[in-house]
């Protein structure tokens, strides 16, 4: 008989489907394609007017439709196309009956600026509009929809009904490691014997003016607009902050009994989940690394593996300044030497950050590298910087042995978050 | 399956031990206690007139937040939320203890998102009056937002700013999604613990009803209490909920862990279930909530009820269609002394259910509709609703320890 059984006595949790989207394509051959050939997805913005801004580039996504524009509902749409191809590849359930609880990443909902523009219009004041002269029409229905779709639970709603997933669906928050904690929720349920069976998806559509501006209030954008496909640099000395992205991933997760009983193709082992959180500041890691250190060796932990086992790593490396430095600290702490061997890389080189969905955007191209057997390259990677000596497979993709992944999501708020991934069961 | 079962170990039982309230009402424990045997109110009807707010009770941040430039980094909800954290904490009696803070787990339900209003009205204002050039949003937002404004409206900043001030660092994880974020942040909370994945939680949420973009993402669905406040249960037939300020937080550990640590327990958290119902037909809330209720385990003939029934409609007639099939069981609701404080609603309910076993007592209705009857007996269950205005359903069961 198969183990189904970890070395810890729980169930081995399993990936039996996987989709992408990303400023690259949509679904995982393109995007694979893509990114193995070193090829960006970040441009200049069209989506609005860029008059004034100090970064005018991102991954948006304006291959999916959205009119008018909102962030949310590109999110939800980003959601759907992912989940479709999850869902697909993993032959589970039937159509619109998942059987299993849903647990999704998401951006935090907002009203945003069209509606907000569309309720002054009717509020027919043309001089001073403030939020009583917005209240006095809100009501009486013509605007419900906006409750609806505003509401921060809208796109697990949404996507539940769609899927039929069971249960209360989760919309999870952890900044940029929101994708990475969707998938750890997903593992925890099935590791309690809950469900045989999750759906973890995390969705980004945040590129807008006002999301856009907030990170640049905050220094965290790289400004190198010019051109756009250069701008992020991960793990280079000339790096100067991250590029806005969108995107989704969705990972079809089961037990590895309930996935072997029904035939199912194993993609991947979801091996282990580590987090820490840190309480040093809003934006910045603790100066020693401790928490990211404590992360990794949560995840190891978790995992039962020694650094020695860990063959690739796909970072963060969202090519802040901070972040890079961070990184490269908590990872040579816990790697020791090893750390300027193995092969670190940055898929936010090529497909921008897409906040909340990065973890599981991350999770599905660490799986097809294990599938391929083929790292993708860190790009735009031309000076390097001397006070991080990592091997981040410059500028082309490499073929290698890969058995096990470990996949990073760091986010403001002290969010730190990673999983390992492994080909077979460990 | 079968033998899955056969090999899972028994569940941990878990107890709450720490527990954290500021809202309209008071703050404190103690205070609460006796704000709820007086039947007390705090009801704001003109600030925000036509619309009834139930207003922050005044609180000394600096209380448990001492540093200034950490208040600052907050907004409201933000600061109510650290605060309760840091009551709920000190309730624990483990404040300040940094080896048990730090392997604390926290999951925080949260909204988020307030705004600046005077920059917004002000956009507002000048694109009626024709400015309305490409770039002239851009142009405003870079100049007029407040760079910190972006993390204290980020809905996971309320984790942040818990684990900046408290200490609480073991992991951290924020859900969204209304009140049934509330329901699944103790949930999952609990089915950790019970499954041995983690010994110590802090669990809570906070909201602040004293906001006009608030109320008018709520005005957008008519769904706000105007002009004459009602209890909850008087709302009918139009409905509405009366936004309200606060925070709850509890502390959730396993007996064990509470044990080795000589903490004394408010409560047992026995079980928490949540589900989606679609509400596309009548009747669905009141159906999801009979299997809730089928899901909790024993239900003795004397439980106490807690009800989360946000007012609104038909939200509040399905729950108290739901609630009729089980007359014999005192019920109270928390929206009419609480107002609707969504996210931290759930969390306020089991608050206030291990606050009575802890002390024996039923606090006393506040209702003249007679849904609420007396209760003299010491209750030992109390089970804890959560009904979504707009979706979720959840139910919880507190029990006393003997």
């Amino acid at each position: 008989m198969t183990v189904t059984r970890d070395k810890f006595g729980r169930p081995i949790v399993v990936v039996t489907g996987m989709g992408v989207v990303t400023s690259l394509g949509i679904g995982k051959t393109d995007n694979w394609a893509r990114l193995t050939a070193g090829e960006s997805g970040i441009k200049t913005i069209t989506r609005f007017p860029t008059e004034g801004l100090k970064s005018t580039m991102a991954g948006a996504i304006d291959f999916v439709p959205v009119e008018p524009f909102s962030s949310t509902v590109l999110g939800e749409k980003l959601a759907d196309i992912a989940t479709e191809e999850a869902v697909a590849q993993a032959g589970i359930g039937s159509k619109g009956d998942f059987p299993g609880p849903l647990f999704l990443a998401v951006a935090p909902v907002e009203l945003e600026w069209l509606p907000r523009q569309d309720v002054a219009r009717a509020s027919g004041a043309n001089t001073a509009i403030d939020y009583d002269a917005l209240l006095r029409v809100a009501g009486g229905g013509r605007f419900a929809p906006y409750h609806h779709r505003f509401m921060f639970g809208s796109v697990a709603d949404h996507l539940a009904d769609s899927f039929g997933t069971k249960g209360s669906p989760i919309s999870v928050s952890t900044a940029c490691a929101s994708g990475a904690s969707a998938i750890q929720l997903g593992v925890e349920a099935i590791r309690r014997g809950e469900t045989d069976a999750a759906l973890c998806v995390a969705t980004d559509g945040s590129v807008n003016p006002e999301a856009l501006i907030r990170f640049s209030l905050l220094s965290a954008l790289s400004t190198q607009n010019d051109p756009p496909e250069a701008a992020v640099k991960p793990f280079a000395k000339n790096r100067d902050g991250f590029v806005m992205a969108e995107g989704a991933g969705a990972l079809v997760l089961e037990s590895l009994e309930a996935a072997t009983a029904r035939g199912a193709t194993i993609l991947g082992i979801v091996a282990g989940c580590g987090e820490l959180a840190d309480s040093f500041h809003r934006t910045r890691s603790s100066p020693d690394g401790k928490p990211i250190v404590g992360c990794v060796k949560n995840a190891l932990a978790d995992a039962g593996l020694g650094v020695d086992q860990i063959d690739y790593i796909n970072a963060h490396g969202t090519g802040t300044p901070e972040n890079d430095k961070m990184e490269y600290l908590g990872i040579s702490t816990v790697f020791g030497e090893r750390a300027k061997t193995i092969p670190v890389s940055s898929n936010k080189s090529m497909v921008g950050h897409t906040l909340s969905a990065a973890g599981a955007v991350e999770a599905v191209f660490s799986l097809l590298t294990l599938e391929h057997q083929r790292i993708p390259p860190t790009i735009n990677y031309d000076v390097p910087d001397p006070a991080i000596p990592f091997d981040v497979v410059p500028n082309v993709a490499r073929d290698a042995r890969v058995t096990a992944v470990m996949s990073n999501s760091f986010g403001f708020g002290g969010q730190n978050a990673s999983l390992i991934l492994t080909r077979e069961p460990i | 399956m079968a033998d899955m079962e056969k090999t899972r170990a028994e569940p941990v039982e878990a107890w709450i031990t720490g527990i954290g309230l500021t809202t309209s009402l008071a703050e404190g424990l103690d205070a609460h206690w006796d704000a709820l045997a007086q039947r007390r109110i705090n009801v704001d009807a003109t600030t925000f007139a036509p619309y009834l707010v139930h207003p922050l009770a005044p609180v000394i941040f600096d209380q448990q937040i001492p540093k200034k430039g950490d208040q600052r980094q907050m907004e409201a909800w933000q600061r109510i939320g650290t605060y309760a954290a840091g009551l709920a904490l000190d309730s624990a009696g483990i404040k300040g203890n940094t080896d048990i803070l730090s392997k604390m787990d926290m999951i925080v339900a949260a909204g988020g998102g307030e705004r600046d209003l005077a920059v917004d009205s002000a956009i507002l204002s000048s694109e009626a009056q024709g400015n309305s050039s490409p770039g002239y949003l851009n142009e405003r937002l870079v100049n007029d937002l407040r760079p910190t404004l972006f993390l204290a409206q980020l809905s996971n900043l309320l984790a942040g700013n818990i684990a900046i001030v408290h200490g609480v660092t073991g992991s951290s994880r924020t859900f969204m999604g209304e009140e049934a974020a509330g329901v699944d942040a103790v949930r999952i909370a609990l089915a950790r613990i019970a499954a041995g994945q983690s010994d110590i939680a802090l669990v809570g949420a906070a909201h602040n009803g004293e906001r006009k973009d608030q109320l008018m993402l709520y005005e957008f669905g008519d769904f706000n209490l105007k002009d004459t406040f009602q209890p909850v249960w008087a709302r009918e037939p139009k409905g509405g909920f009366a936004l309200g300020s606060g925070g709850a937080f509890l502390v959730i550990e396993s007996k064990a862990h509470a044990q080795a640590r000589s903490a004394k327990p408010y409560a047992r958290l026995t079980n928490v279930v949540s589900d989606l119902a679609r509400r596309q037909h009548p009747g669905e809330i009141t159906a999801t909530l009979d299997k809730l209720w089928s899901k909790l385990g024993p239900v003795h003939s004397d439980a106490a009820i807690i009800s989360g029934a946000p007012g609104t409609e038909p939200a509040t007639a399905e729950e108290r269609a739901f609630l009729r099939q089980h007359p014999e069981h005192p019920v109270r609701a928390t929206a009419t002394a609480f107002g609707q404080i969504v996210e931290a609603q759930f969390p306020l309910g089991i608050a206030l259910a291990a606050l009575s076993l802890s002390h024996g007592a039923l606090f006393p209705p506040n209702d003249p509709t007679g849904v609420e009857i007396e209760m003299s007996a010491a209750p030992t269950q109390i089970v804890v609703t959560g009904t979504g205005h707009w979706r979720g359903e959840g139910m919880a069961l507190v029990e006393a320890v003997r």
